[in-house]
């Protein structure tokens, strides 16, 4: 392996540890919900190792159980996971044009909310080695808590399970908070999307404005809002 | 493994990976219409901050612990802590303040 990519791979395993910290508590508690809708362990190990995605496993569990129709199935995974269309468009834009079609499957397959956040926070091009060093770590996490959340239901202590979850969060504002507090702007963006999402959680919606689908909206609407409002000098966008 | 839950699996399986893959192997180079490009720069920020709050807020065990986990956080990050510190700090905060609450 090339030096840059050593290091890069390296690096990737380092940000990795925090999101597979916050894995194995959000799998767990996957891996308790998979048991109680009548899953094996093989079954809901198999389905973490494939999917990497807590909100679509969550709500395939009922269609699991009930045995549902399988466009049912895909239908729902289509609109829960939709928002990893937007993300792979933004980071489609982080990768240099003469990365391989090769790189961009392997980087495609784990576009998860978590490694996203790295991968953008990553500075200049994304080389896909980090994003390896953050599958390396995180993937196999995934799907072992799901395992064990199977195998031992509630063994781990609720405090700890509790504090765990706040881990994949925390990431969240490290990425977020930093370009922020350098850009009124983006300050601007990110307090009008909390309060925006809060707004959403409290006023009455729609069953279909929740999850997933909420997120889409909210990210089209005020991304679209600052882009026409705001929009962004050659330089920036590259950052 | 019964074979109706190996194909929901791979069914589910499918249909996520083309969500997460297309845009990469279908985008491969620059994109330059200046709206596009800025709606794309604003997404993970948008997307990031919604998926944050208010869920942090409910993810443990009380709002309080979870608020005081947020506030952590933010702190921290503002301080240009690093990634891992950040979320173990605000781990840490959150066991912390259950333990007293």
């Amino acid at each position: 392996m090339k030096r840059e990519n050593t290091l890069a791979f390296q690096q990737g395993i380092r940000d990795g540890i925090p999101i597979a910290l916050g894995y194995a508590a959000v799998s767990f508690a996957l891996g308790i919900a998979a048991r109680n809708h009548g899953l094996s362990w093989i079954e809901a190990t198999v389905m973490s190792l494939m999917n990497n995605t807590s909100a679509g496993e969550f709500a395939a569990l009922d269609q699991i159980r009930i045995n549902a129709p399988l466009i049912e199935i895909a239908l729902t995974q289509l609109i829960i996971n939709l928002r990893y269309l937007l993300m792979s468009c933004a980071l489609s834009q982080k990768l240099s044009s003469n990365i391989s079609i090769g790189h961009r499957m392997l980087v495609g397959f784990d576009v998860t909310d978590e490694i996203f956040g790295i991968s953008i926070a990553y500075p200049g091009k994304l080389n896909p080695f980090y994003s390896y060093g953050a599958m390396l770590v995180s993937i196999p996490c995934w799907a072992a808590g799901t395992c064990l959340g199977v195998l031992l239901g509630n063994a781990l202590p609720d405090s700890i399970v509790s504090a765990l979850s706040v881990a994949l969060y925390g990431m969240f504002i490290a990425i977020v908070i930093p370009p922020a507090r350098e850009s009124k702007v983006l300050a601007g963006v990110v307090l009008i999307s909390m309060a925006a999402s809060i707004l959403f959680d409290w006023l009455p919606m729609p069953s279909w404005m929740s999850g997933g689908m909420k997120i889409i909206v909210l990210t089209v609407v005020i991304s679209l809002g600052a882009a026409i409002l705001f929009p962004v000098k050659e330089d920036e966008a590259h950052a | 493994m019964r074979s109706e839950v190996l194909m929901a699996i791979l069914v589910m399986a499918g249909v996520t990976y083309l969500i997460r893959v297309l845009p990469l192997v279908l985008i491969r180079k620059p994109i330059t219409n200046p709206l596009f490009r800025s709606f794309l720069y604003y997404v993970p920020y948008v997307t990031l901050s919604v998926m944050t709050v208010p869920a942090i807020l409910t993810a443990t065990q009380s709002p309080i612990s979870g608020t005081i986990g947020f506030v952590v956080a933010v702190v921290l990050a503002y301080k240009k802590a690093s990634l891992i510190q950040v979320a173990s700090v605000a781990c840490a905060a959150v066991y912390l303040a259950e333990l007293v609450l």
